[in-house]
C-alpha cells in the first residue's frame, strides 16, 4: 500500500490526524516526567562537587535542549512555508513559538537557579548566558512580529525571515562554551565517546529530555490544531470535524 | 527513606524544589493557555465563513 | 537606451539619497544631536567622578551610537514607501540586492559620518589619551555600518505596520548584541592597555558576513512586505 504522504500538507486532512495523536503524546510525556523525576530525585547519587544541588539539571539542561532545537525547528518549518507557498508549516513554525520561549524563559530562571548555589550568583554575563538571553529575545520578537502583522501570508513570511535570520545564535549557544573562557562547564553528554557522568544521572537527564520532547509535541500539535481552525475559516471539512 | 533529608536535599531544598515548582507552573500554564484556546474556538458557531 | 550599469545606478541612489537628506538636514542632525545629549545624560546622573566615567565611557558611547541609528532607521525606506517610489525599485530589473546596499550606504554617510566625527569631542568629556580615542572611532567605523544593514532587514520587516517604532527596536537589538560587545570590548581594551585586536578582528569578520548577507534578507523581506 503507497502513502501519499503530501496528502498531510493540506490543513485539513492533517487536521483529523494531529487530533488523534495528541492525547497519546500527553499521555506519554507524563508517564516519562514522572519516571524521569524518580530517577533523577531517588536513584541518581549526590555529586561529589555540588552536593543535592546539582538535581536542578535534570530540568535546566532539557528546558535549555529544548529552547535551541525548538528555534531551530521553527526556522526550518518557517523557511519551507516561505520557500514551498506550504501554510501547514508556516502555521507549525508559529506554533513552536511559544513553547520554545518557554522552555529558554525556564531554562535561564532555573540556570539562576542552579548557578545561586554552585556559582554563588544569580546571573553572570558569559557567552551562554547571553546568547540563551539573545535566543528569548529572538523568540519574543518573532511572535510579536507575526501578531502585529494583520494579513497572515506576509505574517508567516516576515516570521521566516527573522527566524532564519536568528538562527546562527543556536550554534553559537552550543559552541560558546568550547570558545570562550566561561563559568559554564563543557558538554559532559558526547554522541560517540562515552559520557563523563554517573548512568543514573545520564538515564534521569536523556529520560527528562524525551519527556520533553513528548509534552512539545503534544502542545505544538494542539497549538498547531488552534492555528487551523482560526485560519481556515469557511471551509467545508471544518464544519464536519469540529461536530465529531 | 528519610524524608526530611529528601525534602531539605542537604540544605538546597529551596533551589531544587522551587526549580521543579517553577517548571510545573509555566508546563501547566502553557497548557491550560492552549486548551483554553482550543475549547473556545471550539464553541464558535459552526457556520461561520469569511 | 542603453541600461544604466549597476555601478552607475548605486551611485545614482546614493546621490539621491543623500540630496533628499540634504533637504531635510534637520532629521539627520537630530539624530546627532541625540547622540551627543545621551551621552552628556550619564554624567550628570552618575556624577562626576571621573574614574567611573572612564571605565565605563567605551560601553556608553557604543551604546548611544547603537540607539541613534535605531532611531534614524525608521526613515530608510517610509520616505519611498509612502510615495511609491519603493514599489519602483522592486520592479527594475536592476538587483535588489544593490539597491538596498546603495540605501544604507546613503544613510550610514547621513546619519554615521557625522556621528563618527563627533565622537573624539564627545570622548573628551571622558578624559581619554589620543590614542584611545582614535581605537574608539575606528570599532564605531566598524561596527555602525552593522547597524545600518541589521537594522535595514528590521525596516523592511515592519514597514507600514502599526506600533512600527518599538517593533523594529525590539527585532533588531537582539542582532545587534554580537556587535556591541566586539565593538565596546574593543574600545574598552585599548583603555585598560589589553589588547583590543582579538574583539577588532571579530567585529571586522561580522561586518563583512553582514555587508554580505543582510542585503540579501532585506531584499526578501521588502518584497514580503510589499506584495
Amino acid at each position: 500500500m503507497s502513502l501519499n504522504w503530501y496528502r498531510y500538507a493540506s490543513p485539513g486532512k492533517f487536521y483529523p490526524v494531529a487530533s488523534k495523536m495528541i492525547p497519546w503524546f500527553a499521555t506519554a510525556a507524563a508517564i516519562l516526567f514522572i519516571i524521569g523525576l524518580y530517577v533523577g530525585l531517588f536513584l541518581a547519587p549526590r555529586d561529589f562537587q555540588q552536593g543535592e544541588a546539582y538535581r536542578v539539571l535534570f530540568i535546566h539542561v532539557p528546558a535549555a535542549w529544548m529552547g535551541m532545537l525548538l528555534y531551530i525547528l521553527m526556522a526550518i518549518y518557517a523557511g519551507i512555508g516561505w520557500a514551498f507557498n506550504a501554510r501547514l508549516s508556516s502555521m507549525m513554525a508559529s506554533s513552536l513559538s511559544i513553547t520554545g520561549a518557554m522552555f529558554t524563559f525556564l531554562s535561564l530562571v532555573t540556570g539562576s537557579m542552579w548557578g545561586k548555589p554552585t556559582w554563588g550568583t544569580w546571573w553572570v554575563w558569559d557567552a551562554r548566558t547571553t546568547s540563551t538571553l539573545i535566543l528569548l529575545f529572538l523568540y519574543i520578537g518573532f511572535v510579536s512580529l507575526q501578531s502585529a502583522i494583520d494579513d497572515p501570508r506576509r505574517a508567516d513570511r516576515a516570521g521566516a525571515v527573522l527566524a532564519l535570520v536568528g538562527v546562527i545564535n543556536v550554534p553559537i549557544i552550543y559552541y560558546s562554551v568550547q570558545w570562550w573562557n566561561t563559568l559554564h562547564q563543557g558538554a559532559t553528554i558526547r554522541i560517540v565517546d562515552k559520557p563523563t557522568i554517573a548512568a543514573p544521572m545520564l538515564a534521569a537527564m536523556l529520560i527528562m529530555l524525551a519527556a520533553c520532547w513528548l509534552y512539545s509535541i503534544a502542545v505544538v500539535l494542539t497549538r498547531l490544531c488552534c492555528a487551523i481552525i482560526e485560519r481556515e475559516r469557511g471551509v467545508g471539512w471544518r464544519e464536519e470535524a469540529l461536530t465529531r | 527513606m528519610n524524608w526530611s533529608k529528601f525534602f531539605s536535599m542537604d540544605g538546597y531544598g529551596f533551589y531544587v524544589w522551587g526549580s521543579y515548582v517553577l517548571a510545573l507552573v509555566a508546563m501547566c500554564g502553557e497548557v491550560l493557555q492552549v486548551v483554553r484556546r482550543k475549547k473556545m474556538l471550539k464553541r464558535q458557531p459552526q457556520n461561520f465563513s469569511k | 537606451m542603453s541600461t544604466p550599469s549597476q555601478f552607475a545606478m548605486f551611485r545614482w541612489l546614493v546621490r539621491r539619497d543623500l540630496t533628499l537628506a540634504w533637504r531635510r538636514r534637520a532629521d539627520a542632525l537630530s539624530t546627532l544631536f541625540f547622540f551627543v545629549i545621551v551621552v552628556s545624560l550619564f554624567p550628570l546622573s552618575i556624577g562626576p567622578d571621573t574614574q567611573l566615567l572612564r571605565s565605563i565611557a567605551s560601553g556608553l558611547v557604543w551604546v548611544a551610537a547603537l540607539l541613534a541609528s535605531m532611531l534614524s532607521l525608521g526613515r530608510l525606506f517610509a520616505g519611498d514607501y509612502v510615495d511609491g517610489t519603493l514599489e519602483q525599485m522592486l520592479m527594475t530589473p536592476q538587483p535588489l540586492y544593490l539597491i538596498v546596499l546603495g540605501k544604507a550606504f546613503a544613510q550610514w554617510l547621513v546619519s554615521e559620518v557625522p556621528l563618527i566625527l563627533i565622537t573624539p569631542l564627545v570622548g573628551t568629556q571622558f578624559g581619554w589619551t589620543r590614542s584611545a580615542l582614535l581605537l574608539l572611532v575606528v570599532s564605531l567605523v566598524l561596527g555602525i555600518p552593522v547597524f545600518s544593514l541589521i537594522g535595514s532587514i528590521g525596516a523592511a520587516l515592519t514597514l507600514g505596520l502599526r506600533g512600527g517604532g518599538v517593533l523594529l527596536s525590539l527585532l533588531v537589538l537582539p542582532l545587534y548584541i554580537p556587535a556591541l560587545i566586539f565593538g565596546a570590548g574593543a574600545a574598552e581594551a585599548s583603555l585598560a592597555s589589553g589588547s583590543p585586536e582579538a574583539n577588532l578582528y571579530l567585529l571586522g569578520a561580522v561586518l563583512v558576513l553582514t555587508v554580505v548577507f543582510a542585503p540579501w534578507a532585506t531584499s526578501a523581506a521588502l518584497r514580503i512586505s510589499l506584495e
